[in-house]
């Protein structure tokens, strides 16, 4: 009998044959179902590890002790230093927006057009998902690499044997700020998005500055606003658990601690943009 | 004599990899117990599985009576409160100043005031030696041997009942090494603490050892006090104590025999 090219693939990954292989030429089926089975229980393995690392730490969150000076810390390190970076990425955006829909939409009413796409895009949008992945790669990186270096160099196992949670020390303080810090940075991103797009209007397009403010104003709504900080909220989330989970599980020395910080980054950009998906369909669909 | 630490049938294994194959060991209270054993034989693995940083899959780790494997965290906690380790490398915790890593437990657990844990690290600093000088500079400014004597001061200063040493004068000078063994053996008997350290430095054995035992791939095959040791005929015993590389003991990645090693 004989098959075509991919059934004969087909039937080697799979073993899908009743004929017994030569003794000798049973190697390949065995490696392809290996490799199979890795990859399912390493993502397994994997999911599970996070799942139980969420759970604790969202017991250390809720049962305390905490350590207010370290909160106060990483609200210093993750929310007031990351002001800057947010608010240029914010302001430029905001500028390009405006550029867009200006040349874009010109044949329309583009005073009117142009300042509430602006602000509805930014609020709703590209204030929050942008803040939160230039936190992903300054704060999901950076706490990657420090809690990294601390397991690497057994500072977290030094922790455990001075009677101190890792969880309650070291990761609550992050989650606990980076929580509370991006709603805050989005809000923040949100006008500095929409002054971006004022500036760029008001001085190149020479849209009417109280017309502009006037129209935006009008526009916007509530819910524009709280569902971008609802998203930030996730994302803050997102970003320091994913920076404390990869940093935590980190081994193997200094290329360990690299590739925790290069794992915190992708993952935590990836979930940002699937979790916005995820609650944009759920805000907007209702 | 009260048994401080006991360790019974302790099976310890990474993927297929078997590292403890069942250690029985007893430290009485007061007494320093030192286990020697080449890189790779487990050493490293009994202590953190005593620390319960690792959970053996067999077997029994008592302290002070009570089972800690499988432990709630909380009772974990209380009787980590009653131990002190130093670290192979200090471990000093890079963020903080030299009076807050020695002062850290004090500070975390205990309730200690800023002011009294200052003076606390001054005092655990001046029994290993420091000055006050050193109280607000950060680890990453200490020397190699500067930092293990504030790891040693962090280890002592909630007076534990019970010390770790992980390879305490490993990469140290043949000066400092004899500092840090002395400042061990003072420490511990100021303190009439239970000690246990491991470590391939036989200075340090002879320098603080009450007791020895050896390691080798996840047993203990002897174990007796300073006169057996010296006494002692035990092949691997003697290959490890004398350092040769020809003996029973297998190298990692080679066998060498008294045969065949060395030519």
């Amino acid at each position: 009998m004989s098959f075509s090219p991919a059934s004969e693939a087909a039937i080697t990954v799979f073993g899908l044959t009743n004929k017994r292989p030569p003794i000798g030429q049973t190697g390949k089926h065995v490696t392809a179902f290996a490799t199979i089975g890795r990859f399912f229980i390493g993502f397994f393995a994997q999911a599970g590890q996070l799942s139980l690392f969420i759970a604790e730490t969202g017991k250390a969150i809720v049962q305390g002790p905490f350590y207010f000076r370290m909160i106060g810390q990483q609200i210093i390190r993750i929310g007031y230093l990351s002001l800057p970076v947010v608010a240029l990425t914010s302001f430029f955006t905001g500028g390009a927006l405006a550029i867009q829909i200006y040349y874009g939409g010109n044949q329309f009413n583009s005073e009117t057009i142009v300042s509430s796409i602006v602000a509805l895009g930014i609020t709703r949008e590209l204030g929050p998902v942008f803040g939160g992945l230039m936190l992903a790669g300054r704060v999901s990186a950076a706490i990657a690499a420090e809690i990294g270096t601390m397991r690497v160099t057994e500072q977290i196992d030094a922790l455990t044997t001075l009677s101190t949670d890792p969880f309650k020390y070291l990761i609550a303080p992050r989650v606990i700020a980076a929580t509370l810090c991006m709603p805050i940075l989005a809000l923040v991103a949100d006008i500095i998005g929409v002054f971006g797009g004022f500036v760029v209007s008001t001085q190149s397009f020479g849209f009417n500055a109280a017309i502009y403010v006037q129209s935006t104003v009008n526009f916007l709504s509530f819910d524009d606003i709280s569902s971008g900080l609802i998203k930030a909220v996730m994302f803050g989330f997102i970003i320091a658990t994913m920076g404390c989970y990869n940093g935590y599980y980190s081994k193997g020395g200094a290329q360990g601690v690299g590739r925790a910080t290069t794992n915190a980054v992708v993952t935590a950009s990836i979930l940002i943009l699937a979790a916005n998906y995820l609650m944009t369909s759920l805000l907007f669909s209702a | 004599m009260n048994e401080k630490i006991t360790l019974s049938n302790v099976h310890k294994t990474f993927g297929t990899k078997k590292v403890l194959r069942g250690v029985n060991l007893s430290v009485d209270e007061g007494q320093s117990l030192v286990v020697i054993g080449g890189s790779g034989s487990g050493k490293s693995v009994m202590l953190k599985s005593i620390l319960g940083l690792l959970r053996p899959e067999q077997g029994s780790i008592k302290i002070d009576g009570t089972e800690t494997i499988g432990l709630a965290r909380h009772l974990r906690q209380e009787i980590d409160a009653q131990m002190g380790m130093l670290f192979q490398n200090g471990a000093l915790f890079d963020s903080l100043p030299v009076w807050r890593n020695v002062a850290f437990q004090a500070i975390q657990n205990q309730g200690f005031s800023e002011s009294d844990a200052r003076d606390l690290a001054v005092d655990s600093l001046a029994l290993v030696g420091l000055g006050p000088e050193l109280l607000d500079l950060f680890p990453a400014s200490l020397s190699g041997g500067m930092n293990k004597r504030v790891g040693l001061a962090r280890a002592i200063a909630c007076k534990p009942k019970i010390i770790f040493f992980d390879e305490p004068t490993t990469g140290l000078d043949p000066i400092m090494t004899d500092v840090i063994n002395h400042l061990i053996r003072d420490c511990v008997q100021e303190l009439g603490a239970t000690t246990l350290t491991i470590t391939h430095d036989m200075t340090s054995v002879r320098a603080i050892a009450d007791k020895t035992a050896l390691l080798y791939k996840g047993e203990i095959i002897w174990h007796g006090n300073a006169e057996e040791l010296a006494a002692a005929d035990d092949p691997f015993l003697l290959q490890f104590v004398n350092g040769r590389a020809e003996g029973p003991i297998e190298v990692e990645g080679q066998q060498i025999s008294a045969a065949g090693g060395g030519q």
